[in-house]
């Protein structure tokens, strides 16, 4: 009896029937495409993006070339040189950040004690030429100082955290 | 100068006429093509091409453009005339075929007696061009792709010559008008009703035949990258296309003059008759083509591919015997005149 119905069953193309109707019913469901360029979906204040070196407000920088960050980064994409400076204090010389090394972890901001490198909500970046993966200080600090207000923002909403 | 018109006239005006069936038939592939990944986007949840032209819709042409553009790659271990000639095997009989296609009752270009018997012989040979660009690839997942086209077809197209045998002893006649005319009452007066299990297998069957999924093992992409045109590419690999688009309208035409009435209105022999009356027949041809273009589409977003020996299975051992159960049936409708198709 129980093969019985199963022949019928297949031969009336019941399951057949039914992915059908999962189908059908999709055709009319809201879409889930966001259309990149024009529509975005929204960002967590915590996303690893592009990095940044920030600044005090007196505009010094905050990056007191301890090398944490460089020891921390499991990609070993900082390559950090430091000297003493004329008033004393210790800072780098040197602060490359290898981007086609970087895995983005975000490690080298959470080891920061001076809250300096720190990753931005930047993602659409490319390059065109080879040269360009390498940031330097001066790239580093330009990003930090540019948007220096989203980042403040972003680590206040999350200092309870951290 | 009168004497020459004389001479090139009748060549003239059906050079004409196939024009005016070829290019809306390209148009429509083309824009088949669209559609396709427009419905099975919207079936996945997303929304398909929309970035060339308005809402997407010079993306068929794009396609085109950058398919003529290519160059076509021939590989040298490859036989190559029989490489070139492969697609243009596979196309020819794809349009060939339409010259029997009635869109009204007069509107068909060769109205002859035979013309099922026709459209049967011309799709068949169709797999000759699969077979052989398989075959002049010289490349083993095109020879595969190719050797399995030529076991499905053979294997459905028992079936589908069945289902046919039921249509034309239903009509009474082997010319697609007449099985069309023979249609004729209302909705439940079409053949769907009387030759419901032949109209199944024969739409099935015409999945396979194209090599539609869920019957898409000859191009299998999981398993043998893209079957038998593999190798191609540029225009060669379009035309392949063309042609696999192309038996997919015609197949689906045939389905609605067959089992669906042709041109005729659904409304026929219901109060809503007289309102309809102004639509044009081919209009209500073109709906119902465009029904089964559309269930192409929604089987192939929906149906995974069948195993091969299942596809044996389904067509020796399930289709064959309804079609010929279902053949004895209507035979005897036909003999006992059972209303209302038949008296």
């Amino acid at each position: 009896m129980e093969r019985f119905i199963n022949f019928l069953k297949s031969l009336t193309l019941r399951e057949l029937r039914k992915g059908l109707g999962v189908t059908g019913r999709h055709l009319f469901k809201r879409k889930f495409t966001v259309q990149y360029p024009e529509e975005k979906t929204p960002q967590s204040n915590r996303f690893r993006g592009l990095h940044a070196l920030r600044r005090y407000p007196n505009g010094e920088e905050r990056c007191i070339a301890c090398k944490l960050c460089e020891a921390v980064c499991p990609a070993l994409a900082i390559t950090i040189e430091a000297e003493e400076r004329a008033d004393g204090t210790r800072r780098t010389t040197r602060y490359d950040i290898d981007l086609f090394k970087c895995i983005y972890c975000g490690f080298c901001e959470e080891s920061c004690p001076v809250d300096s490198i720190v990753e931005t909500r930047i993602f659409e970046y490319a390059f065109e030429n080879r040269g360009e993966n390498i940031m330097t200080k001066e790239m580093l600090l330009a990003v930090g100082d540019k948007y220096e207000e989203q980042i403040a923002k972003d680590r206040m909403q999350d200092a309870a955290y951290r | 100068m009168a004497e020459f018109w004389e001479i090139i006239r009748e060549p003239f005006f059906i050079t004409l006429k196939i024009v005016a069936i070829l290019v809306p038939l390209l148009l429509a592939v083309a824009y088949l093509t669209f559609a396709e990944r427009k419905i099975i986007g919207y079936m996945q949840v997303r929304i398909g091409p929309n970035r060339v032209g308005p809402r997407g819709w010079l993306q068929p042409i794009a396609d085109a453009l950058k398919l003529l553009m290519k160059e076509i790659v021939v590989p040298t271990s490859s036989n190559r005339y029989l490489f070139l000639i492969a697609p243009m095997i596979s196309i020819a009989p794809a349009l060939a075929a339409w010259a029997a296609i009635p869109f009204t009752d007069t509107l068909v270009l060769a109205n002859i007696d035979a013309s099922l018997i026709y459209i049967l012989a011309l799709t068949s040979v169709g797999v000759y061009g699969v077979i052989i660009a398989g075959w002049a690839s010289n490349s083993k997942y095109a020879f595969l792709g190719a050797m399995r086209s030529a076991a499905q077809i053979v294997s459905y197209e028992i079936a589908m010559g069945f289902a046919l045998v039921g249509v034309l002893i239903a009509g009474g006649s082997l010319n697609l008008v007449e099985i069309v005319k023979a249609q004729q009452g209302s909705l439940v007066h079409w053949f769907w009703l009387p030759l419901f299990p032949l109209f199944l297998v024969y739409f099935i069957s015409g999945l396979a035949e194209t090599n539609r999924a869920p019957f898409d093992v000859a191009e299998g992409e999981s398993e043998i990258v893209a079957g038998f045109h593999v190798e191609y590419s540029g225009m060669a690999f379009a035309v392949f296309f063309l042609a696999e688009y192309a038996n997919m309208i015609l197949i689906a035409t045939l389905a609605a003059l067959m089992f669906l009435g042709g041109w005729l209105s659904p409304f026929e022999g219901t109060w809503f008759e007289a309102w309809f009356a102004w639509v044009p027949g081919i209009f209500w041809l073109l709906a119902k083509t465009s029904l089964f273009l559309f269930c192409f589409l929604w089987f192939r977003a929906t149906f995974p591919r069948y195993r091969y020996d299942q596809i044996m299975r389904l067509g020796w051992k399930v289709f064959i015997p309804i079609t010929i159960v279902w053949i004895v049936v209507a035979g005897g409708l036909v003999l006992g005149e059972v209303g209302p198709w038949f008296n």
